[in-house]
């Protein structure tokens, strides 16, 4: 039967797009979460192919820390002006002001971890009941035990020795009032998968990802971009640099490589010899060896 | 351009296969160190994950770098150094991309076992050369059996702590086939491994040249799995309606759905269960591109000629092979709530897309997970058993037998106080 083998891309699309619709058939309050990073791309063009020729029918939610690359926001902007849809904007920044929680301070400062309440808030103020997210299970040990629909009590809190079992392709999303769920069609998908669907569906990405000249400085063997949003140091050296980013997140958190990628069938080739994670370039990981999974239990994507 | 259509020519990263497999195993038989050596040796690691690894190790105080440590997830496990939960780990190599579900392999943790297997191709046990096949190696094989995992390869680990012996694993393999003779599985293959230092992992072994067969990674590679898929019986089940409600797509009516099984073509007479409808597929398209035929594990938007009534739970069949309908179903169980059933028995029962009320009117008998053997003198059922039970559905369903059917073959019963997925079901 070798005319009906399927590629492992294409496997990989076909069971995201299967989650996706089932997320729609099963919820009634879906959002999906958007960051302008790839993954959050490559997760509302699956959505657009779940429900084409009809919108995606559920709005995306950005949880925006107010310290994002302009960039991203400028192609969130346009991304969605050219599909017509919706997509609420929350800001971490009304959580500040509001009293709901503490802007850290300090040179290494970020905001990563406020966006935990932020997007609680919105959950609750939006009345979700399930929040689409872009988490991969190759990201960080953490995730490998995630399950596709990942139930979250009346705290929003994961609960990793208590998760549903998840047989074949059978979904089970009921839940109590109060609770939600947070689903991820890519689980079963690596960085490198992510790229080479990117590829191979020639889909549009913010232009951080490819090469360019930037300041930059070093903070722990990381390249951070040089902006208002992290406090300088008296040791700081401000240096140019042709770097371009493996991850997009806040500016605070997010290392630059070094590269000269400068089209799509480079990167991949680059990530294909690379001899880090992607995560590595994270700033925020590096805090304990437990960073990630701390954050997830209490309620980060 | 047809983004549908397989392709032939070689597209290096595009071109892959992916396979789905589980490791089984005891608690020290080496699983952690055999899936840490697999990525170590096809370099699925990346340099800051060996520097943490290399740092895990010396604060443990071990000597040498300890692979396990890779596949220990979370804090509390590490603080235990036992696996709690199925993990899922992901590499390639250029020939595929691999997903492996890790599963614990205590008695109390059957229910992982069944979840990790419920997705996978090939299944691993493996078996500590030192005591051979013990009680958890049966348990696990008849696991792997039950959820039909299509290619079963018993790794025998520590063959280094047995000098190699060539005996040692002609005994275990025989002891092996005497009990597999009772399951029901085709392909069975063995290995003598040792994951600690490497051999007949990725690389061939020095120190058992007496052994011709292929590595593990050989087999995980080149393995057959094209046929794993039914494609003879034609299974669509509806997700989801696509009504776009705008000026240029006015009249649009899809079906959206992932093909269970089977191959549909433009121009296929279909049947719609349960109204027993019937009409003929006027396209098959997706994001625009249409196609001329779509087969199993598909996504997809189906569009008919006639406008009749169809929502999600439908099936989608052809009209000259009709799946089977019933509302007494007879399955094969695994038990995994913590809870155990209820003395009413009463469930919501989901089966592809379609959720009804049941009832178990039937425990037929229950398996010893010991000898095999039935035990019809059933008086609960806790988790973790695995038996034989009879539902009464509130509406019939239309199935296959799982043997037939992953997909159509297998439900899962859910508690409606709690909302836990609590049983496993293989139809009979």
């Amino acid at each position: 039967m070798r005319p009906y083998r399927i590629t492992h891309i294409k496997e990989l699309e076909n069971e995201a797009i299967y989650v996706i619709r089932e997320v729609a058939a099963q919820f009634e309050r879906p959002a999906l979460l958007f960051s302008g990073g790839k993954d959050s791309i490559v997760m509302f063009h699956l959505a657009r192919k779940a429900f084409w020729p009809a919108k995606v029918p559920f709005p995306l939610l950005h949880i925006d820390t107010g310290h994002n690359f302009p960039e991203t926001l400028v192609f969130r902007d346009q991304l969605m002006e050219k599909t017509g849809q919706q997509c609420i904007v929350k800001l971490v920044q009304e959580s500040i002001d509001k009293g709901r929680v503490q802007e850290e301070t300090g040179p290494n400062a970020s905001r990563n971890k406020l966006q935990t309440i932020t997007l609680l808030d919105a959950i609750e103020e939006l009345k979700l009941d399930i929040a689409l997210g872009g988490g991969r299970r190759d990201e960080e040990k953490a995730r490998a035990k995630e399950r596709f629909f990942s139930h979250r009590d009346d705290f929003g809190q994961w609960d990793p020795k208590n998760q549903r079992p998840e047989l074949w392709n059978i979904f089970n999303g009921k839940k109590n009032m109060g609770e939600h769920f947070r689903v991820f069609p890519l689980s079963n998908w690596t960085e490198m998968d992510v790229w080479q669907y990117i590829l191979m569906e020639n889909i549009d990405i913010p232009n951080l990802y490819f090469t360019h000249e930037r300041e930059v400085i070093e903070r722990n063997g990381t390249w951070l971009a040089n902006s208002d949003c992290i406090p300088p140091l008296a040791t700081d050296k401000i240096v140019k640099k042709k770097i371009r980013f493996r991850t997009i997140g806040d500016m605070t958190c997010t290392g630059a490589v070094e590269s000269e990628a400068n089209s799509l069938e480079e990167i991949v080739r680059e990530v294909a010899a690379s001899r880090s994670t992607e995560r590595g370039t994270r700033y925020d990981d590096k805090r304990s060896e437990t960073a990630m999974e701390d954050r997830k239990k209490e309620g980060y994507f | 351009m047809n983004a549908l259509k397989p392709t032939k020519k070689s597209k290096g990263y595009l071109d892959m296969e992916l396979l789905r497999f589980t490791t089984a195993g005891s608690v020290d038989d080496g699983k952690s160190t055999l899936i840490g050596r697999l990525l170590y040796d096809s370099k699925a690691i990346f340099e800051d994950q060996l520097t943490a690894l290399e740092l895990a190790s010396t604060n443990r105080g071990h000597e040498h770098l300890n692979l396990a440590l890779l596949t220990d997830g979370l804090k509390a496990e590490r603080e235990q150094g036992i696996t709690i939960d199925v993990a899922y780990r992901y590499f390639a190599t250029p020939r595929r991309k691999f997903i492996i579900a890790d599963t614990p392999g205590h008695i109390q943790y059957t229910r992982n076992m069944v979840t990790g297997a419920s997705t996978a191709n090939l299944a691993i046990i493996l078996i500590d050369a030192r005591l051979g096949v013990i009680e958890q190696t049966i348990r696990h094989s008849f696991i792997a059996s039950l959820l039909q995992i299509p290619h079963i390869v018993v790794c025998i680990n520590k063959m280094d702590l047995v000098e190699y012996s060539q005996e040692t694993f002609e005994d275990i393999c025989d002891t092996y086939m005497e009990f597999a003779t009772k399951l029901d599985v085709q392909d069975i293959r063995f290995v003598p491994i040792s994951a600690l230092h490497g051999d007949n992992v990725v690389n061939r072994s020095k120190n058992m040249e007496w052994f011709n067969g292929p590595t593990l990674m050989y087999i995980l590679e080149n393995i057959h799995i094209g046929s794993d898929y039914n494609f003879l019986d034609a299974r669509f089940p509806v997700q989801y309606i696509i009504r776009p409600y705008s000026q240029e797509f006015h009249d649009y009516r899809a079906y959206a759905g992932r093909v269970a099984s089977g191959i549909f073509r433009v121009g296929d007479k279909i049947k719609v269960l349960p109204s027993g409808l019937t009409s003929t597929i006027s396209k098959l398209e997706l994001f625009g591109n249409s196609t001329e035929e779509t087969f199993a594990s598909q996504s997809i938007n189906m569009l008919l000629e006639d406008d009749i009534d169809i929502s999600r739970g439908d099936m989608i069949v052809k009209e000259n092979n009709l799946p089977q309908q019933s509302q007494d179903i007879d399955i094969m169980f695994c038990w995994l709530g913590d809870k155990p059933m209820l003395p009413n028995g009463k469930y919501i029962l989901k089966h592809t897309s379609s959720e009804v009320k049941c009832k178990v009117s039937q425990v037929t008998y229950k398996i010893n997970m010991e000898t095999l053997e039935r035990d019809k003198t059933v008086d609960s059922v806790g988790m973790n058993d695995i038996g034989r039970m009879v539902l009464r559905t509130q509406k019939p369903l239309f199935y296959d037998p799982y043997r037939k059917n992953r997909i159509t073959g297998s439900v899962i019963l859910i508690d409606e106080a709690t909302n836990n997925t609590v049983c496993a079901g293989m139809i009979n």
